[in-house]
């Protein structure tokens, strides 16, 4: 902690070559051409088959469908980094909370279930969709994380890691899928491309939720707690 | 000047501040946070600049980007956090050893 006050030789360079950055920056922004650059016209002009009636949706899952499907894979490969570093008895860190956390679950809980839901339907016609659903649906979990032990140990057993990669799972069966349909990888079939939209969208909001709780966690749940039993006051049953 | 060319000098300026404070801070979590400081002045960037003058719905292509780069931030943060916990863990401080020669 010793940083030194005062003026150096070194900081004053290093300030001129930031501002020189910044000014350089600055003026590649400026002298940006104002118009034509822009892929807006292309994309309304195709809004027609992407299935959803948002511009930025048919971007995300339709168009740019690829940048997503390995957005979502970024997600689990950071999972599987964090895993690899080791592992936490997840169950320590819970505290069946005081009154004022668990009425706050209470009230919480549900209209963020609702929100979530809400943002993921939305997603078709306006802003939303299924990493803001996804966000929603973390900041739940986390919650629950905090209050309740039956979630946190259901967060050490096999049905975690179904719900953690059923998102890149079911995104790359729907590209491989639209391949044997007859078109290119991500080419949706121009009928059902509403409808597939909106099946990746639910699946990978729950995976983008986990995936955000399990990031929280920072380490893999230990085997151990996969075996707690709870008693039915969701109080945790002392182990040795 | 329009708003969003001033919001994107404004993205410029947020990025080579984070690029500062990624330089200048032994501490692993100030250069974590200098990185996502860098990040919202890109994202500032796109964002300002998909509204062009004149036009009442903005480009959707760089919002797009934007969405996908927020996600991607928050998991590369999440593990060089648990990174940095990790060296916090074997080295007793999460901080770059300083420079002898300094």
């Amino acid at each position: 902690m010793h940083q030194k006050s005062g003026f150096s030789p070194a900081s004053v360079i290093i300030l001129l070559l930031l501002l020189a950055l910044t000014g350089f920056l600055g003026w590649a922004i400026v002298s940006l051409p104002i118009q034509g650059a822009s892929l807006r016209t292309q994309v309304l002009a195709n809004m027609e088959q992407s299935g959803v009636k948002n511009p930025v949706t048919a971007v995300l899952l339709n168009f740019r469908g690829y940048d997503t499907l390995l957005e979502i894979t970024v997600l689990f490969l950071a999972v599987l980094g964090v895993w690899s570093l080791g592992t936490v008895q997840i169950l320590d860190k819970v505290q069946p909370g005081g009154p004022f956390l668990m009425a706050l679950m209470r009230i919480l809980l549900p209209a963020m279930m609702v929100t979530a839901g809400y943002l993921l339907w939305v997603g078709a016609y306006a802003p939303g969709g299924a990493f803001q659903a996804g966000a929603i649906l973390g900041g739940a979990g986390i919650l629950l994380l905090l209050t309740d032990v039956r979630f946190a140990s259901a967060m050490a057993r096999w049905p975690l890691r179904i719900a953690l990669t059923a998102g890149v799972s079911i995104f790359i069966g729907v590209a491989f899928g639209s391949m044997i349909l007859g078109g290119r990888l991500l080419e949706y079939p121009r009928d059902l491309a509403g409808t597939l939209i909106l099946v990746i969208e639910c699946v990978a909001a729950l995976s983008i939720g986990i995936t955000l709780v399990v990031l929280y966690i920072g380490s893999r749940p230990s085997e151990a707690d996969r075996g707690v039993s709870v008693k039915s006051n969701g109080k945790r049953k002392e182990r040795p | 000047m329009s708003v969003s060319v001033l919001y994107s000098l404004l993205g410029s300026t947020l990025f080579s501040l984070g690029l500062y404070g990624l330089a200048a801070y032994a501490q692993l979590l100030r250069k974590i946070l200098a990185i996502n400081i860098m990040g919202s002045g890109v994202f500032l960037i796109l964002v300002a600049l998909a509204y062009g003058p004149g036009e009442n719905s903005p480009d959707p292509v760089p919002h797009a980007m934007v969405l996908t780069g927020l996600v991607v931030a928050v998991s590369a943060t999440a593990l060089a956090l648990a990174l940095a916990c990790r060296v916090q863990e074997t080295t007793g401080s999460a901080q770059l050893p300083e420079d002898e020669s300094d």
